[in-house]
């Protein structure tokens, strides 16, 4: 059982990373900060409930996913895309690759080359259900079984989730970069 | 299963074939494999050099997404959360 008197110490050291996962959730700022307050609120106020010694990031991490699916996607007047093209493993790096073993300066150019906005609209392209497993893994760094608790759904589907996302994630980069010209239409040659 | 093995690889390298070896490296990324798994698709990774730039390039995109994806958050809303946390804490004490 732990102490709300204690709660603000504690707590106010995650704020950047749940900020960061709101504002790609809501895709603007004014949401994002009202996401974040009313995590925290909800927080505090059922801090009496959090067992010490777990995980606080996560368990924070749980009231925003739940807070952000009740509160604000509902509001969301567009229909909300719930699948993403299933596209093949190594997509980005197949297409990048020049596939002879020969200069590979190419690709970390290509890497190099993404902004912060392009890859965080990247990110905020994915549905909500592949965004929120992306974003808590690659992002956050945390592990399937963690995903599992905060998203509240079978380490199977997380598992899905995430390699699909991420899959299509690199499909989007893939198409930023052709658009600037930093790499050539078309898949590679096989 | 040939149009799934990577350019150039000796097929079945430590047991297991490069299609294989794929599929299991966002788990193997993640540090999800159990043990045994882990060290088949190392050992793989150790003497397929095609996968292993494959295995490079997935984790080089991966710190490149997490670097490129963080947001400063604006000192309004760390004061504004603050207040919040007082005022509920002065209702919560003299509610009590």
């Amino acid at each position: 059982m732990a102490d709300r008197a204690h709660f603000a110490e504690l707590a106010m050291e995650h704020m950047p990373a749940l900020y960061t996962a709101a504002l790609r959730m809501t895709r603007n700022r004014a949401d994002a900060e009202d996401l974040v307050q009313e995590t925290y609120l909800k927080a505090y106020r059922a801090f009496d409930t959090f067992n010490e010694g777990t995980n606080l990031k996560a368990w924070l991490y749980r009231i925003l996913t739940n807070t952000y699916i009740n509160s604000y996607r509902a509001q969301k007047r567009r229909p909300e895309v719930s699948d993403v093209e299933d596209v093949e493993d190594l997509y980005l790096y197949h297409r990048l690759s020049p596939g002879d073993g020969s200069d590979r300066s190419a690709e970390d150019e290509v890497l190099e080359g993404f902004t912060d906005d392009e890859v965080k609209e990247a990110i905020e392209s994915l549905p909500d259900n592949f965004r929120m497993a992306v974003l808590l893994a690659d992002v956050e760094g945390f592990s399937y079984k963690e995903i599992a608790e905060i998203t509240d759904v079978p380490i199977g589907t997380v598992m899905s989730r995430i390699h699909r996302g991420r899959r299509a994630l690199q499909k989007t980069l893939h198409d930023y970069a052709e658009a600037r010209g930093l790499v050539g239409a078309g898949p590679a040659a096989t | 299963m040939r149009q799934e093995d990577q350019r150039g690889c000796a097929d079945g390298a430590a047991g297991v074939d490069c299609g294989e070896a794929v599929r299991q490296l966002y788990t193997f990324l993640d540090g999800e494999l159990t043990e045994e798994r882990r060290r088949v698709i190392a050992v793989h990774l150790d003497e397929c050099g095609p996968c292993a730039e494959a295995a490079g390039f997935e984790a080089e995109l991966r710190m490149v997404i997490s670097k490129r994806c963080k947001d400063r958050v604006p000192d309004s809303l760390i004061a504004r959360v603050a207040a919040a946390l007082a005022e509920e804490e002065t209702r919560h004490r003299s509610g009590a």
